[in-house]
């Protein structure tokens, strides 16, 4: 690795005095991705943690992959299934298949590159104006941002989206840390009305392009599973299916199973708060166990059966577990506060079932409910500190009477 | 027999190089140096020229708001030279030591009232041994304290065990209390959970606290937070245990002694033990003899979570009670932050080693990544045992909110009761000094 270093050294002069000052965010984020720096401390505490952001954010890149790779192969899998081209044999054998993977990953790979290449790119700009190191918040957003977006959604799309959200979202208050809306989910808001064609509808989600000499099987629809609820109320799939993820969506969030691996890394190695995913659940299985009480006195038949299927299937379908796992707990945009954590999950639950359930236009509840709870995560920590703070002043009054 | 208080959260920094319990000597050395800096909340005011003749307890410094409180010599000798820095800021106050000691005489005997413990304090220079709180600066003689507490235990990393200091001074300890208990209404001795040391458990004229946990644990805000919360416009004064024995012969001998017992830990050393040494003292042809050689060593006037880097030609600070020698960090690490990396200390579980809570590690000075701003959450709180939102203080501060700042707590809190937080941050946010500052900042503004 001494060559490697050796470069670095040698080009370090060009960027910090020569003519490639521009270029000097850039040399500092390659080196110090390939090399933890030789910085010691000043005073204060003389020893630190091994711990640093790139290894807090990679940990959260380690705990998306089962979900990222579940996904490839269900890719493939749906697209064939459409067309009608799955080998006979039992599932595992038509699901585990080279040509599912590559299918995906021919797909996913680029996106990922011009997630990374825009967002990536936004960041140097700032880093290079503000002076600064670039952050490390975007190699999450980066990954994050493919995985909830249609896998046939053009690049240029994927491209303005992750701008708009970096830059409105995250630069402009400030960069890595200041941001008060999810990085990812904005990119994925942003798209959802501005593209809405793309991003919605029985197309969106399954790939149905065909060659010479394929076509869709008759009778198929694209529909994801929400959207079969929002329209009648109750899906073509399975709980089972939604649970392993053998079903139509975004290639991150159709797996429950792959996402619970990744929830367990993320809580064992305390990276994501358990406070705000458990109380998620129990917000969404309230809310759940609330409209199965209420099913008999809704208007619509469609309503009355969506309302009354059983309130835990809830946490299977859609975007939900990837919602609550990986992006309500951005430690940035989520409650600061532990007490405000609590309050925090359990609302973002509440409302993802609310929104899901009452607004047949947005299927999808968990992305609005996350970003509607980000707004208000200031508001809750306000009130949990609000309480801290009388506490003292209490103390001392009662001291002084 | 004592109320415990249970201290919940903390961490032992799993640091290899603990003192033995031998005590050694440590050759003594002929030059001292006063550093004004490191009296925090003085304005110092020389007292003394070039080629003045000093006895032990003679004036050196005065400060500047309140001439009664001054630093004094701890050796008798000659004043070599006086060492200014930019702006002719007043860097160092050197002294040659006399070969035979010889010792400025003051009044003996136990005194009579208040009054007279102020006045003979700070005569001797030894009132600078009481700590303020809030605020965590030299004591002001005009305020008048709810209590004094005095710190006999040890949780930072190779600190003293007050038995250990104690030993031998039993009596001056004891009557070091008892002129304390003239300063307050309260006086407040707090120990380690399990202290069995006679002349801690059986110290009269004081009310005994024991605590139980890990470090913070030891330290005195959190004893002030279990005891007697500070609220604003109350204050506290804070003294160390062995500090009291030194008060306690000062009245009983009418002189100035200062030597103390200090620890030398971490793994720069070559036998870390308990050693007897004079504060102020240059450490060059100590370290000479006591650093191992194989690696660059930084040399800590303190402790490795608070003290201060002095170099190996540096000086023991004034109220040092340890001196720590840990490896300087050295070269970079290819893809350190990927690789699981069981071998290094973490109190973050993205680390293998977290399955391994019992190994040690020859910590180094090592950073470990590059600052950032603030990200995660909650992390701070698993080391901070008050009932204070630390993050939420912590960007106070940063803001120069001061009106948030006292809300939230920055009166009972010092700059070491983040050392913890410091050291776990995943954002190497700079936090002592950060709260050194606003402290600063607050006194200022309130006084």
């Amino acid at each position: 690795m001494k060559f490697l270093q050796n470069i670095f050294d040698a080009t370090r002069p060009a960027v910090t005095d020569g003519k490639f000052k521009a270029l000097m965010p850039m040399h500092n984020a390659l080196e110090t991705m390939m090399f933890v720096p030789d910085h010691n401390t000043d005073n204060g505490s003389h020893v630190r943690d091994a711990i640093d952001l790139k290894r807090t954010m990679v940990t959260v890149i380690f705990a998306l992959m089962p979900a990222l790779l579940f996904g490839l192969f269900n890719a493939g899998y749906q697209h064939y299934k459409a067309l009608g081209l799955l080998v006979d044999g039992d599932l595992i054998s038509q699901f585990l298949t080279l040509d599912n993977a590559l299918f995906g990953a021919w797909r996913l790979v680029p996106m990922i590159l011009v997630t990374y290449a825009a967002g990536l790119g936004v960041e140097m700009v700032f880093a290079f104006k503000n002076k600064h190191a670039v952050a490390e918040g975007f190699l999450v957003s980066g990954i994050l941002i493919p995985l909830i977006m249609p896998l046939d959604m053009p690049l240029w799309m994927i491209a303005v989206s992750t701008i708009f959200a970096v830059l409105i979202a995250k630069e402009v208050f400030g960069g890595t840390g200041m941001n008060i809306l999810n990085i990812a989910l904005t990119a994925r808001a942003f798209a959802f009305f501005a593209y809405p064609s793309v991003m919605s509808g029985d197309k969106a989600w399954v790939n149905t392009t065909t060659e010479a000499g394929q076509s869709v099987v008759d009778g198929y629809s694209g529909a994801t599973a929400l959207g079969e609820m929002a329209a009648t109320g109750s899906s073509s799939y399975s709980a089972w299916d939604a649970f392993i993820g053998i079903i139509p969506g975004s290639i991150g969030e159709t797996s429950v199973v792959m996402i619970l691996l990744g929830a367990v890394l993320l809580i064992v190695t305390r990276i994501a708060s358990w406070k705000i995913m458990l109380s998620a659940v129990m917000g969404a299985l309230l809310m759940g166990w609330i409209f199965n009480g209420l099913a008999s006195y809704m208007i619509s038949p469609e309503q009355q059966v969506y309302m009354a299927m059983p309130f835990y299937e809830h946490l299977l379908y859609g975007g939900f577990a990837f919602g609550i796992v990986f992006m309500a707990t951005d430690p940035v945009s989520s409650a600061h506060t532990e007490r405000g954590k609590w309050i925090f999950g359990f609302l973002v639950g509440m409302l993802s079932i609310i929104i899901r359930v009452f607004n047949p236009a947005y299927p999808e509840g968990v992305m609005l409910a996350i970003l509607f709870m980000n707004v208000m995560a200031p508001l809750i920590d306000h009130y949990v500190v609000a309480a801290n703070i009388s506490r003292r002043q209490k103390r001392s009054t009662v001291k002084a009477s | 027999m004592f109320k415990t208080h249970v201290v919940q959260k903390g961490m032992t920094l799993p640091i290899m190089g603990s003192p033995s319990d031998l005590l050694g000597t440590l050759e003594s050395t002929t030059t001292f140096a006063i550093t004004p800096d490191s009296y925090l909340g003085l304005v110092p005011k020389l007292a003394v020229k070039e080629g003045d003749k000093v006895l032990a307890g003679d004036s050196i410094l005065f400060h500047k708001k309140d001439d009664r409180i001054r630093i004094t010599s701890p050796v008798s000798g000659v004043v070599t030279s006086i060492v200014r820095g930019a702006k002719r800021r007043l860097e160092h106050v050197l002294i040659e030591a006399d070969a035979v000691q010889a010792y400025a005489s003051f009044p003996k005997g136990h005194p009579a009232n208040r009054d007279e413990v102020i006045e003979r304090l700070t005569a001797s220079g030894l009132w600078t041994m009481l700590e303020m709180r809030p605020y965590g600066i030299i004591a002001n003689p005009n305020d008048q304290p709810k209590a004094v507490f005095i710190n006999a235990m040890a949780t930072a990393p190779f600190a003293p065990e007050a038995s250990i200091t104690l030993k031998g001074r039993e009596m001056d300890f004891q009557s070091g209390i008892k002129v304390l208990s003239l300063l307050a209404s309260k006086t407040v001795l707090s120990i380690a959970e399990d202290e069995s040391s006679t002349a801690l458990v059986g110290a009269e004229n004081v009310e005994i606290h024991r605590f139980q946990g890990q470090h913070p644990a030891g330290n005195t805000s959190v004893h002030i937070a279990h005891v007697s919360p500070l609220n604003k416009g109350e204050v506290v004064w804070a003294i160390d245990a062995q500090d009291v024995a030194i008060l306690g012969q000062f009245f009983r001998l009418g002189e100035v002694h200062l030597e103390r017992v200090i620890t030398m830990g971490g793994t720069g050393f070559v036998d870390p033990s308990y050693v007897k040494a004079m504060p102020c003292m240059q450490l060059t042809s100590v370290m000479d003899e006591a650093l191992r050689v194989d690696r660059t060593y930084r040399v800590i006037s303190g402790s490795v979570l608070t003290g201060q880097a002095v170099g190996k030609d540096g000086f023991l600070s004034y109220n040092a009670n340890q001196l720590t020698a840990i490896p300087e960090g050295e070269g970079t690490e290819f893809f350190g932050w990927v690789l699981p990396n069981i071998r290094k200390f973490s109190k973050n579980r993205t680390f293998i080693s977290w399955m391994f809570p019992h190994r040690k590690y020859d910590l180094s000075t090592k950073m470990n990544g590059e600052d950032r701003n603030f990200v995660m959450t909650g992390e701070y709180d698993r080391v901070f045992p008050f009932d204070i939102l630390p993050n939420q203080l912590l960007k106070a501060m940063w803001a120069n909110d001061l009106e948030s700042m006292e809300a939230l707590g920055a009166y009972e809190v010092v700059e070491e009761d983040f050392a913890l937080c410091e050291v776990i941050c995943t954002s190497k946010q700079p936090l002592q000094s950060l709260v050194r500052s606003a402290l600063d900042m607050l006194h200022a503004e309130m006084n």
